[in-house]
C-alpha cells in the first residue's frame, strides 16, 4: 500500500525502508567492477556530481579525501541514505550496486587535482566591494539573507558550476527532490515570486512559504510580505529563473577567476 | 458553600441529556433520516459523507467562527472521521486511544487507552481513521492488529482479539464496518509480504465469523493467476481503507492494495487477483459474490484502496445500481454494482501509462513503463492521482468529489527482492523528479460519465476526506492548516480557517440542541465550527 500518507513529493510521510546493511569494503576491485560502477554511475550520479566526479551542481567527488566520506563506510552510507537537508537523495540501488558504486568514486579521488587559476584573497575583496554580493549573500553569519547562503559553497558546488552561476546566473537554482518539507509544509526549491495586489502594487522576492490561501515572500532588502492570494491580481512564480545580475560583463577575466577562487575555499570544516 | 445536591435535578438533566447509547443496525442503515448525528465513518453505508443540515449555508458560511477545540494529550497527527451520536463525539487519538467527547462543551466524557508495541512495520505510522459503533458499543482496529469492543458509554473494554500477527508486517488503521449482527475490519501490510485478507467478528462474542483471503491460495480461483509458484503466499494485497455496504443487495464493498513486492513482477507474472481491485462480498457468509480488477498485475504500487462509492443513477435513460471510485492509477470507474459489469471509466489527472481503457476496462499499456533498475517517469507517482483520503457525492449536484494530487511524476526504480518474515519486500523504490511541484485539488467529477466539472487547486496534495451538504456547501482541509468552505456546485472559496496543524481527517457535521456544527480533526486536535 505505501503510501497511506500522500505524495512523497510533497511530503515526506513516508517511512523509507531501512538502508541496506553495510560491508566492509571488499579488497578486490577488476576493471570489470569498475566498469559497471562508471555506468551506475553515470545513471544515478553523474547529473550533479558530473560525468567524471568534477562536480556540479553537486561537489567534486575527484578528489584525494572526500569531506563528508572520508572513509569506505561513510561513502557507502552516504551513497545509501543521502545527506538529510541536502539535495543528495538516497540511492535507488541495491547494496552491491552501491558498493559498485563507492569503487569507482573511491577511484576518481586519485584523479589530478587542477589547481584554480584565481586568487582567493583578492577574490574575497572584490565579493565584498565591486562586486556587491554581501548586500545579498551571507558568510558566516555577515551579509544579506536575500539570496543563498555561501558559507559552505565550496564544499557543495564545483568551481566550473560557481563561475557559470556568475556569469549566467539562471542556468541553474537550487532544486530538491523533495518540493516541501514535512508536514506542515515549507518549500524546498528556491522560487523567485512577482506579485501584483489587486490595489496595483508590485513586489518581487524569494518565497519564503506559501500554502493554498497565501505566500510571503522576502525582497531583495530582506523584508518579508504575506499576501492572501485572493488580494493579489497577479501572481508569477519564476520557477528555474534567478534575480542575480550576470557578472559576465560587470568583472574582467581575472576579477571571475578571484572570485571563484574565494567562492571555491568557502567550506564551514575549515 | 453550595453542595451538588442543593441544585435542583432537572439543571442537571439539562446540562447532560445524552441517554443511555444504542444504535442498532437499523438507524446506521437509515443514518439519512438522522442528519443530526454521523453513524459511520462514511456518513452513510453508500459512503456519501453527505448530509441533509442546512442551516449553515453558501450565504453565511462565512460567519462560523470555532466553537470549542479538543486537543489531544500525545503526539501524531489525527487521520480520524468522528462519529457523532446524540451529543456525543467519539475520535480515535494516536496511538490506540479512544475519546468520548461532549458535543456541548468539548470535555472528554472518557478514555480508552490501550498500550502499543513499539516494534509495529507498518508502511506509514501509527494512524487510526476511524471507530464503528453498533447498539451501545464502539469497535476500533489498533495498528498492532486487534479489534477491540468498547462500552460506548463508559469507555470500558469488553473484548479484545488478535485479527493477525503484526510481527510479519500486518498492521490495522482503517475504521471498521459494522454490518447486521457483524463487523467487518481490513488490514494493512502490503509492503511486508503479507497475505491480505478481509475479517468479520460477531459483534457480541467477538468470534470471527468468515474471513476472505485477498489471494487465493492453490487450487482456489484465481491463485493461477500468481504464476504458479509460490509467490501468492506473500502476494500482499491489504484492505486497508473501509468499504461499503448495500443494504437491499446484502452485499459489502471493499476496495484492495496493491500486490507484492510492490515494483518487480517478475515473481508474480499474471494478473495478480484479487490484487487492486474492488471486491463484492455476502456480508453473511463472507463469499465472494463477484470483483473488478482495476489495475492487473500492477508494479506502481497504485492500491484501489479509495472508498467504492454507491449510487443509483441513469445510465443511458435507465436506473441503475452503481459503483464509482477515483483510481489511484489516474482513471475514475463507473461499475454495475449487481454484476460487476464495467460502464465506463476516464482518466481524471495527468497519467502516462495507458493509452485508455478498453471495452472491459482493461487498461491498455503504454510499453515501457515497468519499473528498472535506471528509473522510469511515469505520472501518476506512486501515491497516485488519489490515495485514501474518503471522497463524497451529493445527491443535489451528482457530482462525485475527491481529493486527487495532479502533474504529479516520479521515477520507478525496480531490483531484486527477496521474501523474509518482518523485512521490507518492495523490489524497488522511487524518487521525486528534482524541482517538481505536482499541486493537488478537490476535484468535482460528473459521477455518471467521469468528466472533471471543475477542480479547486490546493498548494500540495491533501489527506483530509470532504463533507458535502443539503445546503450546496463542501467541506475540506488541506496539508497545509486550511479548513475551508467551497459551493459545491461551482468550486467558488466561500470560506477559510487556519488551524495551525496539518488536516488529514474527514470534516462531519450534526447538531446539539438544534444548532448545526461543523467538525474537523486537523494536527492533534478536533476544531469545531458554528454561526
Amino acid at each position: 500500500m505505501a503510501a497511506a500518507s500522500v505524495l512523497t513529493a510533497v511530503a515526506q510521510d513516508h517511512l523509507e525502508p531501512p538502508p541496506a546493511p553495510v560491508k566492509p569494503a571488499a579488497t578486490s576491485q577488476t576493471p570489470a567492477d569498475l566498469e559497471k560502477g562508471r555506468l551506475l554511475f553515470s545513471t544515478h550520479c553523474a547529473t550533479c556530481h558530473g560525468a567524471q566526479g568534477e562536480g556540479g551542481k553537486g561537489p567534486t567527488l575527484a578528489q584525494p579525501t572526500l569531506p563528508r566520506a572520508s572513509d569506505w563506510d561513510s561513502l557507502v552510507r552516504i551513497i545509501s541514505n543521502g545527506i538529510g537537508g541536502s539535495e543528495m537523495p538516497a540511492a535507488r540501488l541495491e547494496a552491491t550496486e552501491i558498493e559498485l558504486v563507492a569503487k569507482y568514486v573511491q577511484s576518481l579521488g586519485s584523479l589530478p587535482v587542477v589547481p584554480l587559476p584565481g586568487n582567493p584573497q583578492r577574490g574575497s575583496q572584490i565579493y565584498a566591494s565591486k562586486g556587491g554580493c554581501a548586500q545579498c549573500h551571507m558568510i558566516r553569519g555577515k551579509g544579506g539573507v536575500f539570496g543563498p547562503d555561501l558559507s559552505d559553497v565550496g564544499r557543495r558546488r564545483s568551481a566550473p558550476y560557481l563561475r557559470r552561476s556568475l556569469v549566467d546566473p539562471s542556468a541553474d537554482v537550487p532544486e530538491s527532490y523533495s518540493a516541501w518539507r514535512s508536514d506542515v509544509p515549507l518549500p524546498q526549491n528556491f522560487l523567485y515570486v512577482r506579485v501584483v495586489t489587486r490595489d496595483g502594487q508590485e513586489f518581487a522576492g524569494i518565497r519564503v512559504n506559501e500554502d493554498t490561501f497565501s505566500i510571503q515572500i522576502r525582497d531583495a532588502a530582506g523584508a518579508v510580505h504575506s499576501f492572501f492570494k485572493s488580494n493579489l491580481a497577479e501572481l508569477h512564480k519564476d520557477f528555474g529563473k534567478s534575480p542575480m545580475p550576470s557578472y559576465a560583463t560587470a568583472f574582467t577575466k581575472d576579477e571571475l577567476d578571484d572570485v571563484v577562487a574565494f567562492l571555491a575555499s568557502l567550506r564551514l570544516d575549515k | 458553600m453550595k453542595t451538588l445536591l442543593s441544585f435542583p435535578l432537572a439543571t442537571l438533566v439539562a446540562i447532560s441529556a445524552f441517554g443511555q447509547v444504542n444504535v442498532p443496525f437499523e438507524r446506521i442503515r437509515d443514518a439519512a433520516k438522522e442528519p443530526a448525528n454521523w453513524l459511520t465513518c462514511g456518513g452513510n453505508y453508500a459512503g456519501f459523507r453527505y448530509s441533509a443540515l442546512n442551516q449553515i449555508s453558501v450565504s453565511n458560511v462565512a460567519n462560523i467562527k470555532p466553537a470549542w477545540i479538543y486537543q489531544s494529550r500525545e503526539a501524531g497527527k489525527w487521520e480520524v472521521t468522528p462519529l457523532v451520536v446524540d451529543g456525543i463525539i467519539y475520535v480515535s487519538e494516536r496511538p490506540n486511544v479512544i475519546t468520548a467527547i461532549d458535543g456541548h462543551t468539548g470535555r472528554p466524557l472518557w478514555n480508552y487507552r490501550r498500550p502499543m508495541p513499539a516494534d509495529v512495520l507498518g508502511c506509514c505510522g501509527p494512524v487510526n481513521r476511524g471507530l464503528a459503533i453498533l447498539g451501545d458499543a464502539i469497535y476500533v482496529n489498533t495498528y498492532d492488529c486487534h479489534l477491540v469492543c468498547i462500552d460506548a458509554n463508559t469507555g470500558k473494554q469488553r473484548w479484545d482479539k488478535v485479527v493477525a500477527d503484526y510481527k510479519p508486517g500486518y498492521s490495522m488503521t482503517a475504521a471498521p464496518l459494522a454490518v447486521k449482527d457483524k463487523i467487518i475490519v481490513g488490514i494493512s501490510g502490503g509492503e511486508y509480504g503479507i497475505r491480505g485478507f478481509l475479517d468479520a467478528y460477531d459483534a457480541k462474542t467477538g468470534a470471527r465469523a468468515w474471513r476472505f483471503w485477498t489471494v487465493p491460495e492453490k487450487g482456489e480461483p484465481g491463485n493461477e493467476t500468481w504464476g504458479g509458484g509460490d509467490a501468492w503466499k506473500n502476494g500482499g494485497v491489504g484492505t486497508w481503507t473501509t468499504g461499503t455496504y448495500d443494504p437491499e443487495l446484502n452485499t459489502v464493498y471493499w476496495g484492495t492494495g496493491n500486490p507484492g513486492p510492490d515494483y518487480n513482477g517478475d515473481v508474480r507474472p499474471g494478473d495478480n487477483l484479487y490484487a487492486c481491485s474492488v471486491v463484492a462480498i455476502d456480508p453473511d457468509s463472507g463469499k465472494l459474490r463477484w470483483y473488478y480488477q482495476y489495475t492487473p498485475h500492477d508494479v506502481h504500487d497504485w492500491d484501489s484502496s479509495e472508498v467504492p462509492l454507491l449510487i443509483d443513477a441513469p445510465i443511458g435513460g435507465k436506473q441503475r445500481k452503481l459503483l464509482v471510485q477515483a483510481n489511484r492509477n489516474a482513471f475514475f470507474y463507473v461499475l454495475d454494482r449487481a454484476t460487476g459489469q464495467f460502464i465506463t471509466g476516464k482518466a481524471f489527472a495527468k497519467q502516462t501509462w495507458a493509452k485508455g481503457l478498453d471495452e472491459k476496462g482493461r487498461p491498455i499499456l503504454v510499453p515501457g513503463k515497468e519499473p528498472s533498475s535506471d528509473g522510469v517517469l511515469v505520472y501518476p507517482g506512486l501515491e497516485g492521482a488519489v490515495n485514501w483520503p474518503p471522497p463524497s457525492y451529493s445527491p443535489d449536484t451528482g457530482l462525485f468529489y475527491v481529493h486527487a494530487q495532479d502533474n504529479y511524476a516520479q521515477i520507478f526504480f525496480k531490483s531484486k527482492s527477496q521474501y523474509e518474515a518482518g523485512q521490507d519486500y518492495e523490489g524497488g523504490g522511487t524518487r521525486n523528479v528534482l524541482g517538481a511541484e505536482p499541486y493537488g485539488a478537490v476535484k468535482a467529477i460528473e459521477a455518471t460519465t467521469g468528466n472533471v466539472k471543475w477542480e479547486f487547486k490546493e498548494q500540495t496534495s491533501s489527506n483530509s476526506g470532504i463533507l458535502t451538504t443539503g445546503s450546496g456547501l463542501l467541506f475540506a482541509g488541506t496539508r497545509d492548516g486550511y479548513f475551508y468552505a467551497l459551493n459545491a456546485a461551482t468550486g467558488e472559496t466561500l470560506w477559510n480557517f487556519q488551524t495551525g496543524g496539518s488536516i488529514q481527517g474527514g470534516p462531519v457535521t450534526f447538531l446539539i440542541d438544534g444548532k448545526q456544527y461543523v467538525a474537523i480533526a486537523a494536527g492533534t486536535a478536533l476544531f469545531t465550527f458554528a454561526l
